[in-house]
This record gives structure tokens, C-alpha cells and sequence, in this order.
């Protein structure tokens, strides 16, 4: 049996009665709300920091609501407030958040074997909603109930976290606008602060914490030589090359990306899914064919 | 009320959507090298980590000339590592890290940004 996170697994077959698992869907989708829930809740708050955040970096109410919704990536976007503060030019501000979003690449490849039923343009919406979060919480209930559920997909990706970041985005945004003097409320230290909780949530491994500490290194060494813009964007880019240099069997990873437990970690932190009940697995590594606990394809 | 920053959301989202979508709407994502995806893997704690350190290291002037600066945003940042890390929970972290800072400038133990 393979894994369908394994973009090369065997294709899929169509759902039958038999190969439903133990769990029912109404019974996995009360699951999918609760955690949904959840989710939401903290994708609010932080949707609200990056509203401060945004406002703090002088973003108007339309500019900052836009990157909450046309762009949608939290992590790009509070690092987007940090190029914008620090006059990184337009180029640069792209080019890194292509690089920082390019995990999705994962995500994506492990839920195509699921959602290939799906009509092109529903999949094409789908798309723009997959996150970290609605990645972790579609590929659990997938599972669970073994077969595709594309309400499933559109409760974790537009209930738990598109309309919370941004109604809580506006709210920050706006309610930023009432705080007289912002540094005296500590707010200037918010984006850094969370800018560094962020890099402790994707630390699952060695390797990470090589290309972490290089990157900020190289940085702040680059920054202080010439500019800050640019010595975000030296350290971002050898940073990971630096990390890459540790072994692989040094590198202690827990959580590859595009595994579950991946996009569990890179999700809010404090918001664990599923700590402890999905083994971390790369969807990249061929299954083992002589493992008789593979899991079932849909 | 500024909307230059529009333009910027539609360009990070052209560069954005394709990695979303890439997986969905076209197969044979997986054989890109593999090291193309661990090098991914590591983008996101080296930019992070790069961004926060440069924030409050690094200073400006007027004219732009960078310089080192040591402050109590050094100390909030790393408590709010440090409960991150512990606590798993980021706000928490974020929480205390204003924390600090309020209290450092309210105490006159540390200097308001300039």
C-alpha cells in the first residue's frame, strides 16, 4: 500500500465502501471543526499582530488588508513588513518571498493524488487557500476517512484560517490607528520578536539550526557593511546553503517537509494539530513496499 | 490613503500562487532534485532568523549608515525565543517580549526608539 503525500506513489484509486477506514466522515468533519477552531482562533490573533505590525510599517488599512488577501501567507508577509521598514527594494521583496513560499510546492504535490477528481478551476481556487494550516488539517481528515472531502478542504482552508487572518488583520490594522505613541506599548518590538518565534517553530533539525544561525550572522555582518535590505536578503539565501552542508545523517530531522508534522510545526506554534500521532514522513522517499502498516491510497 | 503597496501584494501573489498551485494543477512536481527540496526546507528559519537579528542589531541613520546598537530589544527578543521554544506557543512569547520592553522604557531603564 503507498502514501498518497507521495507524489510517486501509484495513482490513486476511486473510493469504495470497503476501503473506508474505521472513522465516519460526519464524525471526521466534527474533528476537522474542533481543530478548525482552534486554528482560527490563533490565526485571528496573529492576524491582528500583523494589522499592528503592518500599520507600524506606515501600510494604509487597503494596503495591508491586500497583502492579507491576495497574497495570504503569513510568514511572507510579516517578513514583507520587515523588507518594506528596512527599503528593500521591490525586486528583492519578491524574489525572497518566492523563496520563503516555495514549500507550498510540498503541500500542494502531496494533495494532488487526493483532489485529482476535482474540477480545474475549484482546484485552481484551492490553491490559493492552501496554507500551512489547511494543509495539516485537510491531509489529517483525509485520511481519517480515507477518501477525498472536498467541504473538508474548503472548512480548513476558508473557515479556519482565511476569514479569521483577515477580519483580524483589519482589526489590528485599524485598532493600531487609536495607539498614540506605539513604541511606548512596545509595539516596534513585535515584528522582530515574532519574526524570531516563527524561525523557532521550523527549527526541526540541525540543519535548520545551521541555516538559522548563519543567516542571521551573515546578515547583521552583511547589513552592518552595507545595508540592511541587503544583508536580509545575503543571509536568507546562504544560510540554507550553509545548513545544507550538515549531513544528513547528523541532521536530526523531526519533521521533513510537506509531512504532516511539518506543516504542524511551520502552523501557528501553539497550535499543534496532531503532536505525537503522525510519524513524520517525507512525501519525496519512495514507500517501502515490504512494510505492511503503509498506509492505503483513497 | 496609500495603495502603492497593492502593486507589491499582486506581485508577491505571481510568485506565490505558482508554488500552491504547481502540485495541483500539473503533476511531475516530484521529480524536481532533491536537493533543490531540502534547500527549501531551510529558506524559511535562515530568512527569519536573518530578519529579526538585522532588526535589532542594525541601526540607521538619518543618512542610512548602518550601525551596531545593543538595547533591551535584544533581551526581549530572546525571551521571546526562549518561550517560544519552551512553550511551543508564540503569542506567549510575544507577550513577554512586550512585556520587557514596556517595562524597561517605563522604568527609564531603557530609551524610547528613536
Amino acid at each position: 500500500m503507498t502514501d498518497p503525500t507521495n507524489p510517486r506513489a501509484p495513482e490513486p484509486t476511486a473510493p469504495t465502501d470497503a476501503d473506508l477506514p474505521g472513522t465516519s466522515l460526519a464524525e471526521s468533519r466534527r474533528r476537522l471543526l474542533l481543530e478548525a477552531l482552534g486554528i482560527g482562533v490563533s490565526a485571528a490573533g496573529f492576524g491582528f499582530v500583523f494589522g499592528l505590525a503592518a500599520r507600524d510599517a506606515v501600510y494604509s488599512p487597503i494596503e495591508a488588508i491586500a497583502m492579507s488577501t491576495i497574497v495570504f501567507a503569513g510568514a511572507a508577509q510579516f517578513a514583507a513588513v520587515g523588507y518594506v521598514a528596512s527599503g528593500l527594494a521591490w525586486p528583492g521583496v519578491v524574489f525572497l518571498t518566492a523563496l520563503l513560499n516555495a514549500r507550498h510546492l510540498l503541500y500542494s504535490a502531496a494533495l494532488a493524488p487526493w483532489l485529482r477528481e476535482v474540477p480545474f478551476w475549484r482546484r485552481a481556487v484551492m490553491a490559493h487557500l492552501l496554507t500551512d494550516e489547511a494543509f495539516a488539517l485537510t491531509i489529517g481528515h483525509f485520511r481519517r476517512v480515507g477518501r477525498t472531502d472536498e467541504r473538508g478542504y474548503w472548512i480548513a482552508a476558508i473557515a479556519s484560517t482565511f476569514i479569521p487572518w483577515n477580519l483580524a488583520t483589519i482589526g489590528g490594522v485599524l485598532l493600531g490607528a487609536q495607539i498614540p505613541d506605539p513604541a511606548r506599548f512596545g509595539i516596534d518590538i513585535i515584528f522582530p520578536a515574532a519574526m524570531i518565534g516563527l524561525a523557532v517553530g521550523l527549527v526541526t533539525g540541525r540543519r535548520e539550526l545551521v541555516a538559522a544561525i548563519t543567516g542571521a550572522g551573515v546578515g547583521v555582518v552583511v547589513a552592518l557593511l552595507t545595508a540592511p535590505s541587503i544583508g536580509i536578503v545575503v543571509g536568507g539565501v546562504i544560510g540554507p546553503a550553509v545548513g545544507l552542508l550538515v549531513p544528513a545523517s547528523l541532521a536530526r530531522e523531526t519533521a521533513p517537509l510537506g509531512t504532516p508534522a511539518s506543516a504542524d510545526r511551520y502552523a501557528m506554534p501553539g497550535t499543534h494539530l496532531s503532536r505525537g500521532s503522525e510519524p513524520p514522513r517525507n512525501p519525496f522517499d519512495l514507500p517501502d513496499p515490504t512494510d505492511p502498516n503503509e498506509e492505503g491510497p483513497p | 490613503m496609500s495603495t502603492e503597496l497593492v502593486l507589491l501584494a499582486v506581485l508577491m501573489f505571481a510568485v506565490t500562487y505558482p508554488t500552491r498551485a504547481l502540485g495541483l494543477l500539473t503533476p511531475g512536481l516530484e521529480r524536481l532534485p532533491r536537493v533543490a527540496f531540502d534547500y527549501l526546507q531551510l529558506v524559511g528559519p535562515a530568512v527569519l532568523a536573518a530578519i529579526a537579528a538585522v532588526n535589532v542589531i542594525v541601526v540607521t541613520d538619518d543618512a542610512g549608515t548602518p550601525s551596531f546598537h545593543v538595547g533591551v530589544e535584544w533581551l526581549a527578543v530572546l525571551v521571546c525565543l526562549a518561550i517560544t521554544a519552551w512553550r511551543k506557543n508564540l503569542l506567549f512569547g510575544l507577550i513577554a517580549a512586550v512585556a520587557v520592553v514596556v517595562i524597561a522604557r517605563e522604568t527609564g531603564l531603557a530609551a524610547m526608539p528613536a
